[in-house]
C-alpha cells in the first residue's frame, strides 16, 4: 500500500487545502459572502465541543457540523427567502451560544486559534482527498457558478438547478473552513476564505487569473505560516503574512 | 399539444397579494406574443413563472423538446465581478455544449464586435450588456426566446436593430418568441397575438388589431394611451 512520508503528507494536506480556500474564496467574494465566511466558521464551535466531551477528533465533529449548519443555512434561505448572509448570521450566533455552554478546557485554544497537533494518516489522506474535492467541485462548476452570479434565472434557463448548486456551493464552502480549521481555528479561518480572494481580485484581469492569484496566495500564505508558527498555534501567522500580502497589493495602482 | 405553451387557470401570488388569477393562453410555435401593461401588474413575474424560477397555482406546459433563451430585464451588476464578455459566453457555451463558432454567429446577430467582449461586464453600457445577453440567450440554439423589455437601455438605432433581430429569429429561424414589452409600435408591428395585463387582476388575449384599441388601452393603462403605427415595409 502506497505511503507518504509525514512531512510531504502535511505539506500536501496544507497545499490542497489552501488552494480549495483560495478557489472558494473567489465565489465567496463575487457573491458578496466575504462577511459570512467568519460567522460560518463560527458553526463548527459546537461541533468541536462535542466531538471534545465524546473524545472524538475535534475537526471530525467541527466538519459535520459544518456540513449540517450549512444545509440548515440553506433549507433556511429557500423557506424564508432572506439573503444568505443574514440566515448565516442567525444560525452562527445560535451556535456560539451552544458552543459556548459545551466547550471548555485547554483545547478549545487550538479550536479557536487552530493547533499543530498531529493527524494521523488515515485523518491526512482523508484531508487531501476532500480538499481535492472541493478543488474539482469549483473547477467543474466554475461556468454554472458564473453564469447563476449573473442571474438566476438566466442559469435556470441555461440547464442550471440553481437551487442545488446553491447547497453545493455552501457544502463545500463549509468543507473548506472546517478542513482549515486545524491551521487557523475558528477564529481566523474566514480570513483564509478572504484575503487571497481579495488579493486576486486586486491584481486579477481574468476570472481565470484571479483563480490562479488566490490559490498562490493562499497556499504561500498557509505554508508560510505554517512554518513560521514552529509548533505554536499557526493561525495568527497565516493570517499576518495573508495580510501582509493583500496590503502590498495596495502599492500597486488599479487600471479601472 | 398543438403549440408550444399552454398556460391554464395559472395564478401566481407574491406574498399575500395575486398578481394574475386564472389565467389562460395558448402560444402557436413559431410565433410571436407579447405581453404589455402597466408597470406593476406582473408580466416579469409571468416569464419568471413561465421559466420555473417562481411557484404557481394552475398548469403551465411547454412542448417536448422546447429549449429557451431567457433575456431578463434590465439587471443590476452592482456586483464586484472580474468576469468579461467572453467569459460570460464562454460559460453559456460550456454549459450547452457549443463551439466557438456559434459564439460569432450569436454576436454578428445582435451586432456586437468581439473586440468588446475583452471588456469586463459590470463596465458595459446599458445597450452592450442588454445585446450580450441577447447574444448568450441565443447560444444553444433555443426554439423559444422569453425577453423581457430587451431593447431598454439600447439607443434609438439600437433599438430598432433589437427589434429587427428578435424578427429575423421569429420569421427566418422560426422561433417562437415571447416579449415584454412598453413599446406599443413594436407590439403592433411584431405580434401575432397580445397578452395584456391590467390593473384589477383583468387580462386579455387576442390579435393585435383587436387589444391594442384606444378603449383596450384605456382599460389596460387606465389612462389614454397612443401609439405610432410603422408604416409596412
Amino acid at each position: 500500500m502506497f505511503t507518504m512520508p509525514p512531512d510531504i503528507a502535511t505539506l500536501a494536506l496544507s497545499v490542497s487545502m489552501a488552494i480549495a480556500a483560495g478557489l472558494i474564496g473567489c465565489f465567496a467574494v463575487m457573491r458578496r459572502l466575504t462577511v459570512a465566511a467568519d460567522p460560518l466558521s463560527h458553526v463548527a464551535l459546537p461541533g468541536i465541543a462535542i466531538a471534545l466531551l465524546l473524545h472524538v477528533n475535534p475537526l471530525v465533529g467541527a466538519i459535520l457540523m459544518l456540513l449540517l449548519g450549512a444545509f440548515l443555512i440553506w433549507v433556511i434561505e429557500r423557506r424564508s427567502r432572506l439573503a444568505t448572509e443574514t440566515v448565516i448570521g442567525v444560525v452562527f450566533a445560535v451556535a456560539l451560544a451552544i458552543g459556548a455552554v459545551l466547550a471548555t478546557g485547554d483545547e478549545l485554544i487550538d479550536a479557536l486559534l487552530g493547533g499543530s497537533g498531529t493527524l494521523s494518516e488515515g485523518e491526512t489522506v482523508l484531508g487531501i482527498a476532500l480538499a481535492l474535492g472541493v478543488i474539482a467541485f469549483v473547477l467543474r462548476t466554475r461556468n454554472a457558478l458564473v453564469v447563476s452570479l449573473v442571474s438566476s434565472e438566466i442559469a435556470m434557463t441555461s440547464g442550471v438547478n440553481v437551487a442545488r448548486l446553491n447547497l453545493y456551493f455552501l457544502l463545500a464552502f463549509a468543507l473548506t473552513i472546517g478542513l482549515g480549521l486545524r491551521y487557523l481555528g475558528v477564529l481566523l479561518m474566514g480570513s483564509l476564505i478572504i484575503i487571497p480572494a481579495a488579493i486576486a481580485r486586486r491584481l486579477a484581469k481574468s476570472l481565470n487569473g484571479m483563480f490562479m492569484i488566490s490559490a498562490i496566495s493562499a497556499v504561500v500564505s498557509t505554508v508560510g505560516g505554517t512554518y513560521a508558527a514552529a509548533g505554536h498555534q499557526s493561525g495568527p501567522f497565516i493570517v499576518m503574512i495573508a495580510g501582509g500580502l493583500f496590503f502590498l497589493t495596495l502599492l500597486r495602482r488599479r487600471n479601472e | 399539444m398543438n403549440g408550444v405553451l399552454e398556460v391554464e387557470d395559472l395564478t401566481v401570488s407574491l406574498g399575500e397579494s395575486e398578481l394574475f388569477r386564472r389565467l389562460d393562453f395558448s402560444v402557436a410555435r413559431g410565433s410571436a406574443l407579447a405581453i404589455i401593461g402597466p408597470n406593476g401588474v406582473g408580466k416579469t413575474v409571468l416569464l419568471r413563472a413561465l421559466i420555473g424560477a417562481l411557484p404557481y397555482k394552475g398548469k403551465i406546459r411547454w412542448a417536448a423538446n422546447t429549449r429557451l433563451g431567457y433575456v431578463p430585464q434590465k439587471l443590476d451588476l452592482d456586483r464586484d465581478l472580474p468576469v468579461n464578455g467572453r467569459d460570460f459566453l464562454n460559460a453559456k457555451a460550456a454549459l450547452v455544449n457549443v463551439k466557438g463558432e456559434e459564439i460569432m454567429r450569436a454576436l454578428r446577430s445582435v451586432g456586437l464586435e468581439e473586440a468588446q467582449l475583452s471588456q469586463p461586464i459590470d463596465s458595459m453600457s446599458g445597450g452592450q450588456f442588454q445585446r450580450l445577453l441577447v447574444a448568450f440567450a441565443l447560444l444553444g440554439k433555443p426554439n423559444v426566446l422569453l425577453l423581457d423589455e430587451p431593447a431598454a437601455g439600447v439607443d434609438e438605432p439600437g433599438q430598432e436593430q433589437m427589434n429587427e433581430v428578435i424578427h429575423r429569429m421569429q420569421s427566418v429561424e422560426g422561433m417562437t418568441v415571447l416579449l415584454v414589452s412598453h413599446d406599443l409600435s413594436v407590439v403592433y408591428r411584431y405580434a401575432d397575438q397580445v397578452l395584456c395585463l391590467g390593473r384589477g387582476q383583468n387580462a386579455c388575449f387576442g390579435a393585435p388589431r383587436e387589444m391594442l384599441t384606444p378603449q383596450m388601452l384605456y382599460d389596460i393603462y387606465g389612462s389614454p394611451v397612443s401609439f405610432h403605427v410603422h408604416d409596412a415595409a
